[in-house]
């Protein structure tokens, strides 16, 4: 049984101009101790999807899905109180921006302190003990006078390394990081994902990993989901994703990457931008900015194709690396 | 921590001299000096006219005048009434309890409606809630402070006889003054039933006074809690798993009360102009009505005195509203 488990999963908002679905019938599994890369560009649901796992998703925002279960426990049918008890303890998040995740009225240790007393009722000095020992765990020096810092006092990758703390405090069986490394420099984002890993293989939790970085994917996750407008649009282990991807829209964001672009004068892009809340169009969604489409792609809706290693949304899929159709 | 007062401090010298300039000068602008208007119409000679002015100094040109009231005030000098013929600081010393009183209880009355009712209209936004306090405070706002009391008094002191119509305290008691605060003086004195017509007599004014004061922080704290509640630090609270109450009450409040405490102690000057309205309109004697009745008689040292302690009052309130502030928000206290 996966650790966490979602079918058909559709998150829509009402907004003025009528009801936006951000996230459109979405399937996503994570087994126990495993990394999942889901990668997308803006826009394509990544965060909104971890949201709704979270259960943070606003008052605005209407849930659909056949199945959502977190460890044999259907998430759909929680009551709040009942979320609660699950959220931050056994499914822990760690958000893009660090310096503004924080409050900033409280110190580091009340912050991480408080996730201890909800969850583990421990006592004041047994909570400070572990507040400690989360700091030092996630590489803060001198963790025992940064626990009276406030936040304006720590830099961007320190800020991480808090919420990172807070958010295992209790031992999370689930680690969400939404695009956890974007907002810091690139000498830091490094250490953050190590960080993250080396965490994830000693605690032997799993990890979604959100960003938008197919780099970072390439490092860390076992497997990939690739999100485009709301939908998964391609799934598989990630040496078998980097090695052929299916869905064009992969294909197209890995040869994105500046390393894969060798011997090229400018790099490759991809022409368009992904379709807002009035011009999804019909069929596939990725048709209009997609160099193998053809007429059958603008009809009706596209259903995911199981391969040899996992599955595609397309009905004219890649044969090769490097973006070369059949 | 130090550093921060001191330099808050002494912000204060350029605004002490700007008021001593200013309730001097414009005393002086008003037509008719404390002589001509005491005269009245009955007429005085131009002589002795003049003799009164130069017993008073007002003979001198306007800058003499000045300089030596400024030094006056170095030397802590607020003069005399010219009315009363006593101290002005002793007046005020007298007067002033009451004007305390009645601030005190109109801010608490603001406050603790106000508070409550902006945090509640910001979490249930666009709620029946949100639209009632909001289009309560905006009437309360609006409202003039002496038709608001005339309509108060008119209801519950006149129709309904639940309070009475001015006065602190009813005629049937005589309280020692002691501290000068009847809510405490007739708890002192053991006249039974004296605390209670206090606290009768307190009600309506401190509502009348309270009553701007509690539409501005109604209306600062919703929108403050609105836009808190819409930072990132609240998706992670939710995301600790805490209850709802926590994340409003502590991780949001505390954000949501640093314009707040702000707006409370720009409130304090508002509370004063409008205690001068509502002491005269409930007999209340305190500063307001003390000050109001200094313009009429052109009592200038009275005037001037008075306002000037006022304004320190002010000051002050707002320097401890700011030490506050340092100490609700640590990015203001560890100063860059």
């Amino acid at each position: 049984m996966p650790l966490l488990d979602i079918r058909n999963l559709s998150v829509e908002f009402a907004t003025r101009s009528g009801t936006f679905r951000a996230v459109d019938g979405v399937d996503l599994h994570v087994e126990e101790g495993e990394v999942l890369g889901i990668v997308g560009e803006s826009g394509s649901g990544k965060s909104v999807t971890s949201l709704a796992v979270m259960g943070l998703i606003g008052h605005n925002g209407r849930i659909v899905a056949d199945r959502m279960e977190f460890a044999g426990t259907d998430l759909r049918s929680l009551s709040p109180r009942q979320r609660r008890r699950l959220t931050g303890k056994d499914v822990a998040m760690v958000f893009q921006e660090p310096m503004s995740s924080l409050n900033p009225c409280f110190t580091v240790g009340f912050q991480i302190m408080e996730t201890l007393k909800v969850h583990e009722g421990l006592d004041r000095a047994q909570r400070r003990r572990r507040a400690i020992e989360l700091l030092d765990q996630v590489g803060i020096p001198d963790p025992e006078s940064r626990l009276s810092a406030f936040p304006h006092q720590l830099s961007g990758g320190m800020s991480q390394r808090v919420m990172i703390a807070m958010a295992i405090a209790c031992s999370p069986r689930l680690l969400i990081a939404d695009e956890p490394t974007t907002a810091l420099d690139v000498t830091i984002q490094k250490q953050i994902l190590d960080l993250l890993v080396s965490l994830q293989r000693d605690r032997g939790m799993a990890l979604v990993l959100i960003t938008h970085d197919m780099g970072v994917v390439a490092e860390t996750a076992h497997r990939v989901a690739v999100m485009y407008a709301g939908q998964v649009v391609e799934t598989r282990p990630a040496r078998a994703l980097f090695e052929a991807p299916r869905h064009p829209y992969t294909g197209a964001l890995l040869d994105a990457l500046p390393e894969r672009a060798l011997g090229r004068r400018r790099l490759p892009t991809i022409p368009g931008v992904v379709p807002g809340i009035a011009d999804r169009p019909p069929g596939c969604v990725f048709n209009p900015r997609c160099p193998k489409a053809q007429a059958d792609c603008r009809m009706g809706p596209i259903p995911m194709f199981p391969d040899e290693t996992g599955a595609a949304r397309c009905l004219h899929p890649l044969r090769q690396v490097g973006g070369q159709a059949a | 921590m130090f550093k921060f007062i001191i330099s808050r401090a002494a912000l204060v010298i350029p605004t002490f001299l700007g008021i001593t300039f200013l309730s001097f000068f414009l005393i002086r602008l008003v037509p008719g000096d404390p002589i001509e208007v005491r005269v009245g119409e009955r007429g005085i000679t131009p002589e002795r006219l003049a003799m009164l002015r130069e017993q008073l100094g007002l003979d001198q040109p306007l800058w003499v005048q000045f300089a030596s009231y400024v030094g006056d005030i170095l030397s802590g000098n607020f003069g005399t009434s010219l009315v009363t013929k006593n101290p002005v600081l002793l007046e005020f010393l007298e007067l002033f309890p009451a004007t305390v009183e009645l601030s005190v209880c109109a801010i608490l009355f603001a406050v603790i409606l106000g508070l409550p009712a902006g945090v509640m209209a910001a979490s249930r936004r666009g709620s029946f809630w949100d639209h009632t306090v909001m289009g309560v405070s905006l009437g309360g706002y609006s409202m003039p402070i002496f038709w608001w009391a005339l309509l108060l008094i008119l209801l519950f002191s006149v129709s309904l006889g639940w309070t009475p119509v001015s006065g602190r305290l009813s005629v049937m008691y005589y309280v020692e003054p002691v501290t000068g605060f009847m809510l405490i003086d007739t708890l002192l004195s053991d006249e039974p039933g004296a605390f209670r017509s206090a606290v009768h007599h307190l009600v309506l004014p401190s509502v009348v006074l309270g009553t701007i004061p509690l539409a501005v922080i109604a209306r600062m704290t919703r929108s403050s809690m609105l836009e808190v509640l819409g930072e990132d630090y609240i998706r992670t609270a939710r995301a600790k798993g805490l209850s709802a109450g926590r994340i409003v009450g502590l991780h949001a409040l505390r954000n949501a009360m640093i314009p707040v405490v702000t707006v409370i102690g720009l409130q304090v000057g508002t509370l004063l102009g409008g205690a001068i309205l509502t002491e005269t309109i409930f007999s209340w004697p305190g500063i307001g009505k003390w000050l109001i009745e200094s313009i009429n008689r052109r009592d200038y040292p009275v005037l001037q005195g008075g306002v000037l302690l006022v304004a320190t009052l002010v000051i002050v309130v707002n320097l401890i509203v700011d030490l506050l502030y340092g100490i609700l928000n640590p990015r203001i206290r560890h100063g860059r």
